[in-house]
């Protein structure tokens, strides 16, 4: 049995781990509300957004821009939209694997891969996809520079022909314990024409100046609006889980201390008592 | 009445039933009524005008983007909107001196049409909170 004093020490430790897991937690708990503010803010203009792009391409009947252009793909990205941070649970493994997955039916030399978030960029570098740019340190926030020049990097390499089709990887936020891995392919834009009602083919609509010249202006921050609700989505689910994962850990710290705690007044108490029975028997021999 | 809402990515301003809006088309500026005909534009900066009711009369800077006209529903997709009220003039101010300054330098790695454009958004602004005060 170890020794009460190293009990203490085990117990001292554990207490100290279990603060920093719940200061964590409740770090995890403040930013979460914030960007699930953010979220809810930002969903209803993206919503917006895809609404008003699909009535623009079904009212003036034609799409012509090269964001709507299909070409026989040759070479694929993928973004992958993980943490900066562990300790989040299966958060980021999941994510990985998910990507993994993906990969598998393509090669290295048609696949790249652009990782959001340091925990992918460190996973894949030793890999043999190759990562063509990342985008690290957001110390759990939404960082607008760092989402343009990602929105910049992806539609130039897609205008310029270097890829053919990209593809977004991240967590859709459900609630603050659940969310769910979503793939969606972000160029060119797949939309559902068809499930646009017939009801607005079938109006005039006025454009103001020219269609061309709408999708023009609102193509570019259609792009740059889905990357950042991905990211603002996926930051969401990462305070979520890890806020779940450090209030795992604290409980279980607790009980551990507990437990600990146990056996070391077990350890004491049989201490005390032998040494009671040596004093009673000491003196018992002193009287005989 | 028709239905107006204006959002932002910042946050949903205003959703609510409106007489008239008078709104910063990129050609000009555009009145809506109810029962306007299908309509899709750009949005240049400026100044948004709701009418509510035929005395309540609200302002709002908007900085660009997109409207939508059709079925009695309007929907102003802004890059960022704020009610004139709520324009903080102070900032709007310094903004407005930062940006002449810095189209006055005239530094080799200036962007200008960024530059103007903050000018313009800065202007914009002031002069939509100066109107109602």
């Amino acid at each position: 049995m170890a020794t009460i004093r190293d009990l203490k020490n085990r117990i001292r430790a554990v207490g100290s781990t279990k603060q920093i897991t719940k200061a964590m937690e409740m770090v995890s708990a403040a930013k979460l509300r914030r960007a699930q503010q953010r979220i809810e803010s930002y969903r209803p203009y993206a919503e917006k957004m895809i609404e008003m792009l699909g009535h623009l391409a079904t009212a003036s009947g034609q799409v012509s821009h090269p964001f709507f252009e299909e070409r026989p793909v040759k070479k694929t990205a993928l973004v992958i939209f993980t943490s900066d941070r562990g300790l989040c649970g299966s958060y980021n493994s999941n994510l990985i694997r998910k990507a993994e997955e993906f990969s598998r039916s393509y090669t290295p030399e048609n696949l790249e891969l652009i990782c959001i978030g340091r925990r992918s960029r460190d996973y894949f570098r030793r890999r043999p996809i190759p990562v063509a740019q990342s985008y690290v340190d957001f110390a759990g926030n939404m960082d607008l520079s760092k989402m343009k020049a990602a929105t910049h990097f992806l539609t130039e390499r897609f205008l310029s022909g270097d890829i053919d089709r990209i593809f977004l990887l991240y967590t859709a936020f459900l609630s603050t314990v659940s969310y769910r891995i979503t793939l969606k392919q972000y160029l060119p834009i797949a939309m559902e024409f068809g499930a646009t009602d017939e009801k607005h083919s079938a109006k005039e609509y006025i454009f103001e100046p020219d269609p061309a010249s709408i999708f023009q202006a609102l193509l570019p921050s259609y792009a740059q609006t889905l990357v950042q609700m991905c990211m603002a989505e996926s930051l969401a689910s990462e305070h979520g889980t890890r806020m779940i994962a450090m209030g795992a850990a604290t409980r279980n710290a607790g009980e551990m201390i507990d437990n600990l705690t146990l056996v070391m007044n077990k350890a004491r108490q049989s201490a005390i008592t032998k040494e009671l029975l040596e004093i009673v028997s000491g003196a018992e021999a002193l009287k005989g | 009445m028709f239905r107006l809402s204006i959002v932002s990515p910042a946050r949903v301003l205003y959703d609510k039933e409106v007489k008239s809006l008078i709104a910063p088309g990129s050609e000009g500026y555009l009145g809506v009524l109810s029962d306007h005909a299908p309509l899709i534009t750009s949005l240049a900066a400026g100044k948004i005008t709701i009418k509510e009711g035929d005395d309540i009369e609200r302002t709002a800077a908007v900085s660009g983007g997109f409207l939508e006209v059709s079925d009695n529903v309007a929907t102003i997709l802004a890059d960022s909107v704020e009610f004139a009220e709520e324009i903080d003039v102070g900032r709007a101010k310094s903004a407005f001196e930062r940006a002449k300054q810095r189209l006055g330098l005239q530094s080799p790695d200036l962007d200008l049409t960024r530059a103007r454009a903050a000018l313009k958004r800065a202007e914009n602004r002031l002069k939509i909170a100066g109107g109602k005060t």
